[in-house]
């Protein structure tokens, strides 16, 4: 602690504060607070200031934007569409493109944070997944990410088809396509929706309060309460030398964490607008007004959107009619497409921190994340998961791809209609392998240690490579690792492994899966120290915790 | 494992100072080998101060980085000013201006932040410790306790009355905000679904003739002997409807020319004046206008899913996720030479809804009976 005096100004103010609020108590928790540091833990902040960048330029839109389905004739000043008659909300759309100064930048710039917000959510996600770090305490918060994430896709459907262009209202009128397929209900909802048969002249104004308000209203929530759990529960850290599950090594939040976190802010905002600036994006100009009659081949939606778009295209043509002609028409080439894949992906998100406590029977808390290939089930279904969305996403493009790789059309789609259950199958077995083998490279270093680079000759006249062992950091990261739990008396779990008789709750059939599943998933697959420490002097440590080699 | 007793001597300044993956040397504080810690630490544990020639050289970057900020923030507003828009170059030019001002700006100021904290602010390792999330016992059993406690003093747990009235109470107010919702549908429910089976093409017009065809864009009625190019295919729209959103998304339609000889049996040739055949531009699938045709295979594509359908063949369908043809439309040629329609769309046009039932096999049993 320094001994110089705050200066007046700011002793005023917070006194004045602490004076009402007890403002001291909270400071004096948290201006140290630290945080760790990993260039993983940055990819969440680029949705977080996403989202910022987002309610900015929003705002600014909606000063300009005009909600309204009204016909209008054209009179701005892009030529080639002038005396067309088109709705008000794609003319205002236009305004703001070409009459508005900053307003083509804006606009630019709104949709590319929207991209970034999404994609930043996604692979942030992915880092919560491949690290475990959704496990106990953070199950809640890793709901309320699957949340997010639901409603950003909402949100960006929402707000893609509000210029009321010709490419936005292809978007719409698949969305009406869809909600329209869904069993009993579906010609009511559609009817609800657009206040009548589509497209109708409601439709915009309502998907522009459910855009700027309700929507954003509830991602604003849900991200404080996302932001404030996880200062309550203070970050993960990355396994490491002096790191345990007990304690936070890293910056403290004031001054550093909060200059860097200012930064990057900085940083996401230049990016957007640099992309917005040089990266042309949605030139609603260019499509036209939307007319129902109309379209434009190459049609592609937000990338978001893709896998479902890829699901629809891979569909083949089902449809059944439960009463004949009494009605009972369930498109299934509509329904499973629009449903299941986004079903899947968003329960089996939301469920899995339950899924694997239920089957691991670990209810400790880890704030310690694992190394995505000391776990090597999860990655390799989290990367099965990823190989599933990415076969539909692609497909999604499946025109483009064939135009620039001279491929049939058909063949794409009877290509990936295999794929999509092939390729999660192949991802999985190799994801696992691959984790195996890396898990084998981590038990070398540590048996053997780092090739160093010099060759020694020995005098027998036999070359060999010298090792060394490797950094205190690395190797610390490195043992770091832990068996995967299993359910105690499953054979070769890390509990009592007395093994005979598994425990009454096992005895049942979906207690005997359920070990099953436990045995499969957990244990140690390959051992840190297996004893391979021969000719270098150092004895193999055991791999529990508790045999750690001393910091220091 | 911290020491290094190999049995292998070697000399020290051949051992690499890095591996790959290996955190920088000065990010750590630790050597490659040992653990000594960073010299020139400060009094705090876990805070190592820069030296004061790197964050001299910190400050001077930092500086430039934020002048730089400065004078691009600066060309921000003065490009707001010089720059007028009013059309596509000169919203282009202003784009350009703001957006390229801005960029440098505020990558600029986050350049000169990140050179601050690295090169000026200490190399921070604070350990804070961590506390189990859950509450102990005493805790637990307290607010178990005064849970309790509350709970019979409000009386709720004793007076089943209370609690059921007020119970009552809540249901229909839950209930209201959804009642409220109800007039987002459409105000008359009576023909509710059964307006998606309908289309303009089955009115006659005001003046009680059969609907013309109409080209979509240009609103000229088309007269059958000048759509004279077989492999050609026309986009059109019901007459008095080529504004109307809700009609175009039902009853446009596509027109093609064949040549007698190429329809075959799915094409209903009674209603195909001169091989003219209309149908649904609407997809089946979900609804997008399936707008391109390949004249050599006769193939109608919806770009959307790639639903394609044989146009010489009722339009059935050949790939892709449409389930059904699109629907032909009954057309002829008028008095004047013009082409109309007859009647509406035997079955609905457009995606499939719960409602719609097999609606071709009651166009089917309609045929035989007339």
């Amino acid at each position: 602690m320094s001994t110089a005096t705050v200066p007046k100004p700011i002793a005023g103010t917070s006194s004045f504060l602490d004076d009402r609020l007890g403002a001291g108590n909270f400071m004096r928790r948290n201006l140290r607070k630290v945080f760790p540091d990993h260039w993983s833990f940055l990819l969440g902040e680029i949705a977080l200031y996403s989202f910022i960048i987002l309610l900015l330029t929003g705002t600014f839109l909606t000063f300009f934007f005009k909600p309204s389905m009204e016909h209008v004739i054209y009179e701005g000043s892009y030529a080639p569409l002038q005396g067309i008659g088109m709705s008000a909300a794609y003319a205002s759309a236009l305004e703001i493109s070409f009459d508005v100064r900053g307003g083509l930048l804006m606009r630019q710039m709104h949709h590319w944070a929207a991209l970034l917000f999404v994609a930043g959510m996604m692979v942030h996600m992915l880092r919560v997944f491949f690290t475990g770090a959704y496990r106990k305490p953070r199950e809640l918060n890793w709901l309320i990410g699957v949340l997010l994430l639901t409603l950003a896709l909402l949100e960006g459907l929402t707000g893609y088809s509000l210029p009321d262009d010709l490419l936005s209202g292809a978007g719409l009128r698949i969305t009406e396509g869809v909600a329209i397929s869904l069993p009993l209900v579906g010609t009511w909802i559609t009817f609800f929706l657009f206040g009548g048969e589509y497209p109708g002249e409601d439709v915009i104004s309502r998907f522009y309060s459910l855009h700027i308000l309700l929507i954003p209203g509830i991602l604003l929530g849900l991200i404080s309460a996302h932001m404030i759990l996880m200062w309550v529960q203070k970050h993960t850290q990355m396994p490491g030398k002096g790191r345990t599950n007990n304690n936070v090594v890293g910056a403290p939040f004031y001054p550093a964490f909060m200059a860097k976190a200012g930064a990057y802010f900085m940083f996401t905002f230049g990016v957007i607008a640099l992309l917005g600036t040089f990266a042309q994006i949605n030139p609603i100009w260019l499509f036209g007004p939307y007319t129902p009659a109309d379209i434009s081949a190459g049609s592609q939606p937000d990338f978001y959107m893709g896998f479902l778009e890829g699901a629809l295209r891979l569909m083949p043509s089902w449809e059944v009619n439960l009463f004949g002609q009494g009605g009972g028409t369930i498109p299934l080439s509509v329904l499973i497409p629009a449903l299941v894949p986004m079903g899947l992906i968003m329960t089996g998100l939301a469920l899995y921190p339950f899924v694997e406590r239920w089957i691991t029977g670990d209810n400790r808390e880890h704030h310690v994340v694992d190394r995505p290939r000391n776990n090597p089930h999860r990655t390799s279904i989290g990367v099965s998961a990823m190989t599933f969305y990415g076969v539909l996403w692609l497909l999604g493009a499946n025109d483009e791809l064939s135009w620039v790789l001279h491929v049939s059309l058909n063949w794409t789609t009877y290509v990936g209609r295999v794929l999509v259950f092939v390729a999660p199958a192949i991802a999985y077995v190799v994801t696992y392998r691959i984790c195996l083998g890396l898990q084998r490279k981590d038990a070398a270093i540590i048996g053997h240690g780092v090739e160093s680079g010099v060759i020694k000759r020995l005098p027998h006249g036999e070359y060999i490579e010298v090792h060394v062992p490797p950094s205190q950091d690395i190797e610390a990261h490195m043992r770091g690792k832990e068996p995967v739990p299993t359910l105690p008396g499953t054979g070769n779990g890390s509990g009592n492994g007395s093994g005979d008789v598994p425990p009454k709750a096992l005895r049942g059939p979906i207690g005997r899966l359920r070990a099953k599943m436990s045995a499969a998933y957990g244990g140690e697959k390959i051992p840190l120290d297996d004893g391979h420490g021969e000719g270098h002097g150092h004895a193999a440590v055991g791999a529990g915790e508790d045999d750690k080699p001393a910091i220091h | 494992m911290t020491d290094n007793n190999h049995d292998i001597e070697q000399p020290v300044e051949r051992v690499p100072k890095r591996v790959i993956g290996t955190p920088s040397h000065a990010a750590t504080g630790t050597s490659l080998l040992g653990a000594e810690e960073r010299a020139g630490s400060a009094e705090v544990p876990g805070v190592n101060l820069q030296d004061e020639a790197t964050a001299k050289k910190g400050e001077r970057i930092a500086a430039f980085c934020f002048l730089l900020a400065f004078l691009a923030g600066i060309a921000f507003i003065v490009s707001y000013v010089a720059f007028q828009v009013g059309d596509l170059d000169s919203a282009a030019t202003s784009n350009l201006a703001l957006g390229s001002s801005l960029t440098v700006a505020l990558l600029a100021l986050a350049s000169g932040i990140v050179v601050w904290v690295r090169m000026v602010m200490p190399k921070y390792k604070l350990v804070q410790e961590r506390h189990a999330m859950a509450s102990d016992g005493e805790t637990r059993s307290y607010v178990g306790e005064t849970f309790l406690q509350g709970a019979a003093e409000s009386g709720i747990t004793k007076r089943p009355l209370l609690r059921r009235t007020l119970l009552a109470a809540a249901a229909p107010l839950g209930l209201a905000p959804l009642v409220l919702l109800k007039d987002l549908g459409p105000h008359e429910y009576a023909d509710f679904p059964k307006k998606l089976r309908h289309t303009v093409w089955g009115e006659k017009t005001k003046e009680g003739k059969p609907r013309r065809l109409v080209v979509e864009g240009t609103g000229a009625p088309i007269r059958a002997a000048d759509f004279n190019s077989p492999g050609g295919i026309l986009s059109v729209v019901p007459e008095g409807y080529e504004h109307d959103l809700n009609e175009l998304a039902k009853s446009t339609l596509i027109l093609i020319k064949f040549r007698p000889e190429e329809l075959k049996s799915g094409t209903n040739r009674n209603w195909a004046p001169d091989g003219i055949v209309a149908y649904s531009k609407i997809c089946t699938h979900v609804g997008c206008p399936a707008a391109l045709y390949e004249q050599t295979t006769h193939h109608i594509l919806c770009p959307c899913h790639q639903s394609t359908f044989d146009a010489a063949d009722g339009a059935k369908v050949v790939f892709g996720p449409a389930a059904r043809p699109l629907p032909q439309l009954p057309i002829a040629v008028d008095g004047e030479g013009y082409l109309v329609a007859t009647a509406d769309f035997p079955v609905p046009p457009g995606p499939s809804f719960w409602e719609r039932g097999d609606a071709e096999a009651e166009a089917r049993e309609k045929g035989r009976q007339s």
